[in-house]
């Protein structure tokens, strides 16, 4: 059997910097609040649509109570007040807010029982349809074949839905596990999730709930008639993570991509803001049994793969942490890593061999998922196909959870539909010719994927011991991660960011809290 | 036939033969294969020969064909155009600007509008660089400002102004329904606008942009794929010392 040997106490030291880190934070989510996290938990109460401009009604809610310096109670109460008082539904209640200009801050608050009399059904009735839906997911899945190991994962990115969903079909028929649907370029920064579905986008389409449930039909049709279940992806990232992390719950999404970081180093976000929007999004994702998946590699497009190996080992560990304080499970962690060495590096298969093995060797039961070369992927569509070749036989041989397949247009375009045709012939190919090498294969324990391996964890492990004992923020501020420089109080979306005052409530976070024995 | 005249070379000299993929939306069967072999004939090729066909589901076909060409083209007439600086290395850049210009230069540069994907403007701009050439932040001749990604045209513009820059570099890397040629067209009418596009070199790069295509758009140079820092900084640090011989 293909393993390494790890240094366990190497590991012990790198998951204690990890959660010295993380748990460091406890002042962050107890303390304060999000617009993004208010606007999650009125969609959660029930109330959708937009303004005739495509202001979202949640975001008109909540602005609402930001101009009266009310949201520090939490919207929760605002809203169960307004509607206990008017005796309307809470959508009705934000349209009011909308389009007659009702102050629900100016309501007298009824009492805290009253309150939650009010709340309480709402709340059930939506973790009762979440809940739902994970049982759905769950009886799909013991139905159809079982999981394959790695899943076979391909993105769409047309800009269209419609024109998504015939790319999404084609490719499931064609052996597709996972489909994802990229965003829109510039959706990360937009501090409102778009309503309806859409046609029109650049480089991928908007996360919208409607275009959710648009995906999610077309590709339970897929399954129905292929014997397998299609899992459906999308991005619960930049300024909405818990929005779209919430719409996705709701539509039964399966795998979310879901940094605690990635905002913050590579979108420029604020610190303060992406830490607490993860960690509600991460605890509605574990709620709504999400497998979430995390963006390590781009620390490697940005930085040289060999040299900065360990920083993709200490994310992933930072990311463990954060994820475990929301809730959520090993097994469904797609901790994220990627084959991005230089081609023209001697034994760079070896290396990357190595750095593939110390993610899967490090979390056993996560559902690591493999990114594929994209640095060194060129307009050399044949050198690119052999290097995604490579990377589909590192992934077979080291048990990879998901396999995001490289394209061998990858630096032309978007993907054709007969990329997407090539590449999942590409690795369905080598996936079953060496389907149980791996168990026929061993390391020596001085061979140098051992070593290489060990020395990754050690360089992690010195990295997150130095990072504890400065703070992830101050850490961050001198640059540390990615070679990027991002200050607790800089960045996009702080002004978003709310202490909370002493009765805040915000039922959803509390009853997960509860379920999930946090 | 002239040695200047010439076709594709598949085995033998001017054979014309080409290699082909493409897909349909036709059913992948007889019919499909001679819609396809039809279609190569109409384009103009001669002994299509469809060598393969998968089926792509939801009713496309995907081809691989080979077939031959009688067109040839005339080398002598052609001209392209490149950018004709030479290159040279970070430590000959430095030295040649301290030399010809007596001080620094300043380049601001971002990846504008919507386009969120940096890897580009990172790889010349940031003291990194890539494949071990360093980007201008290294450079001792060189003030280099990376406002990043998503960065509005006139809030470029603004800092170039800011700054009294030499030089802009605008990154594109996502091209999907030519955004790439909306964006940087948006910069250059904006620049103009504002009387700055003749106080300053407009420089764009990414995987689709060609020195050619950035000359049709107003600029003064582009990059595309394989381009270092070292392309850019001689580029820009020999135009300014020729524009200052000339004043």
């Amino acid at each position: 059997m293909l393993k390494i040997g790890l240094n366990q106490e190497m590991v012990s030291r790198a998951r204690k910097a990890a959660f010295q880190i993380t748990n460091a934070f406890t002042w962050l989510f107890e303390g304060y609040t999000t617009v993004a996290t208010e606007r999650t938990v009125l969609r959660l109460m029930g109330i959708d649509g937009a303004l005739k401009d495509g202001k979202p009604l949640p975001n008109v809610v909540v602005d609402h109570l930001v101009e009266n310096s009310a949201l520090q109670k939490g919207a929760a109460i605002w809203m169960a007040n307004a509607m206990l008082k008017k005796g309307l539904t809470a959508q009705q209640v934000a349209e009011e807010v909308a389009y007659k200009g009702l102050d629900i801050t100016q309501i007298p608050l009824a009492s805290g029982e009253a309150i939650l009399e009010t709340l309480n059904p709402l709340v059930d009735k939506m973790l009762g349809h979440i809940t739902a839906q994970k049982q759905k997911r769950e009886e799909l899945l013991a139905k159809y074949q079982p999981r394959p190991q790695p899943v076979i994962y391909v993105i769409v990115a047309t800009g269209n839905i419609y024109e998504d969903v015939v790319q999404a079909k084609a490719a499931a028929r064609e052996g597709a596990d996972a489909i994802a649907v990229i965003r829109s370029t510039a959706q990360s920064l937009l501090d409102y999730v778009p309503f309806g579905a859409t046609t029109v986008g650049f480089g991928g389409t908007f996360a919208t709930q409607e275009n959710f449930k648009i995906m999610r039909k077309a590709l339970d049709e897929v399954a129905e008639e292929e014997n397998r279940y299609i899992y459906l992806t999308n991005y619960a990232s930049g300024l909405c993570m818990p929005e779209i992390a919430a719409m996705a719950a709701m539509e039964r999404l399966d795998m979310m991509l879901n940094d605690a970081m990635y905002g913050i180093l590579f979108r420029d976000i604020n610190p303060k803001r992406t830490l607490l929007d993860q960690y509600f999004a991460r605890m509605i994702n574990a709620y709504a049994g999400i497998e979430i998946q995390t963006g390590e590699d781009n620390y490697l497009t940005t930085s040289d793969a060999v040299e900065k190996a360990y920083t993709v080992t200490a994310s992933q560990l930072i990311n463990e942490s954060f994820a475990l304080m929301s809730g959520i499970k090993p097994e469904k962690m797609g901790l994220g890593h990627a084959f991005e060495i230089d081609p023209e590096l001697e034994n760079s298969f070896s290396f990357e061999l190595a750095h593939a093995l110390l993610t899967k060797t490090l979390f056993p039961d996560a559902p690591v998922k493999y990114m594929p070369p994209t640095k060194f992927a060129s307009g050399n569509i044949f050198k690119t196909y052999l290097l995604n070749a490579m990377f589909n036989f590192i992934g077979q041989l080291t048990g990879q959870g998901v396999q995001l397949l490289g394209m061998l247009t990858e630096a032309i375009h978007t993907p054709h539909l007969a990329d997407r045709f090539l590449a999942i012939e590409n690795a369905k190919y080598i996936f079953k010719a060496v389907k149980d090498l791996n168990q026929n294969l061993c390391l020596s324990e001085d061979s140098f994927i051992n070593k290489r391996a060990n020395e990754v964890l050690a360089q992690a492990t010195e990295f997150l011991e130095k990072v504890a004992r400065e703070g992830l923020f101050s850490a961050m501020a001198k640059g540390e991660f990615a070679d990027i420089k991002r200050t607790e109080n800089g960045g996009k979306g702080l002004d978003g960011v709310i202490m909370k005052d002493k009765d805040y409530y915000n039922p959803f976070l509390e009853i997960m809290k509860q379920e999930l024995a946090l | 036939m002239s040695k200047n005249i010439i076709r594709p070379y598949g085995d033998t000299l001017n054979d014309g033969k080409m290699q082909l993929s493409f897909t349909l939306p036709v059913s992948c069967d007889a019919l499909g294969k001679e819609a396809a072999r039809k279609l190569l004939l109409q384009t103009g090729f001669d002994e299509a020969e469809i060598t393969s066909m998968s089926d792509l589901a939801e009713g496309f076909t995907h081809f691989i064909a080979y077939a031959v060409t009688s067109t040839s083209v005339d080398i002598s007439k052609i001209k392209v155009k490149v950018v004709e600086t030479p290159v040279m290395t970070m430590e000959e850049t430095d030295a040649f600007v301290a030399e010809h210009l007596g001080r620094k230069i300043t380049v601001v540069g971002a990846c504008i509008e919507s386009d969120a994907h940096t890897v580009g403007i990172d790889a010349i701009m940031n003291m990194k660089g890539y494949n071990h050439r360093y980007g201008l932040e290294r450079y001792h001749s060189f003030n280099a400002i990376n406002m990043g990604a998503q960065v509005p045209c006139e809030e470029l513009l603004a800092k170039a102004r800011e700054v009294n820059a030499d030089a802009i570099l605008v990154s594109q890397v996502v091209t999907q329904k030519n955004i790439h040629i909306k964006n940087l067209t948006r910069l250059i009418e904006l620049a103009e606008a504002e009387g700055l596009r003749d106080k300053m070199l407009f420089i764009c790069g990414g995987p689709r942009i060609s020195h050619e295509l950035a000359i049709e758009l107003g600029y003064d140079a582009g990059f595309g794929q394989g381009t270092y820092a070292t392309d850019v900084a001689s580029y820009i640090a020999i135009t300014l010392a020729k524009q200052k011989a000339q004043e």
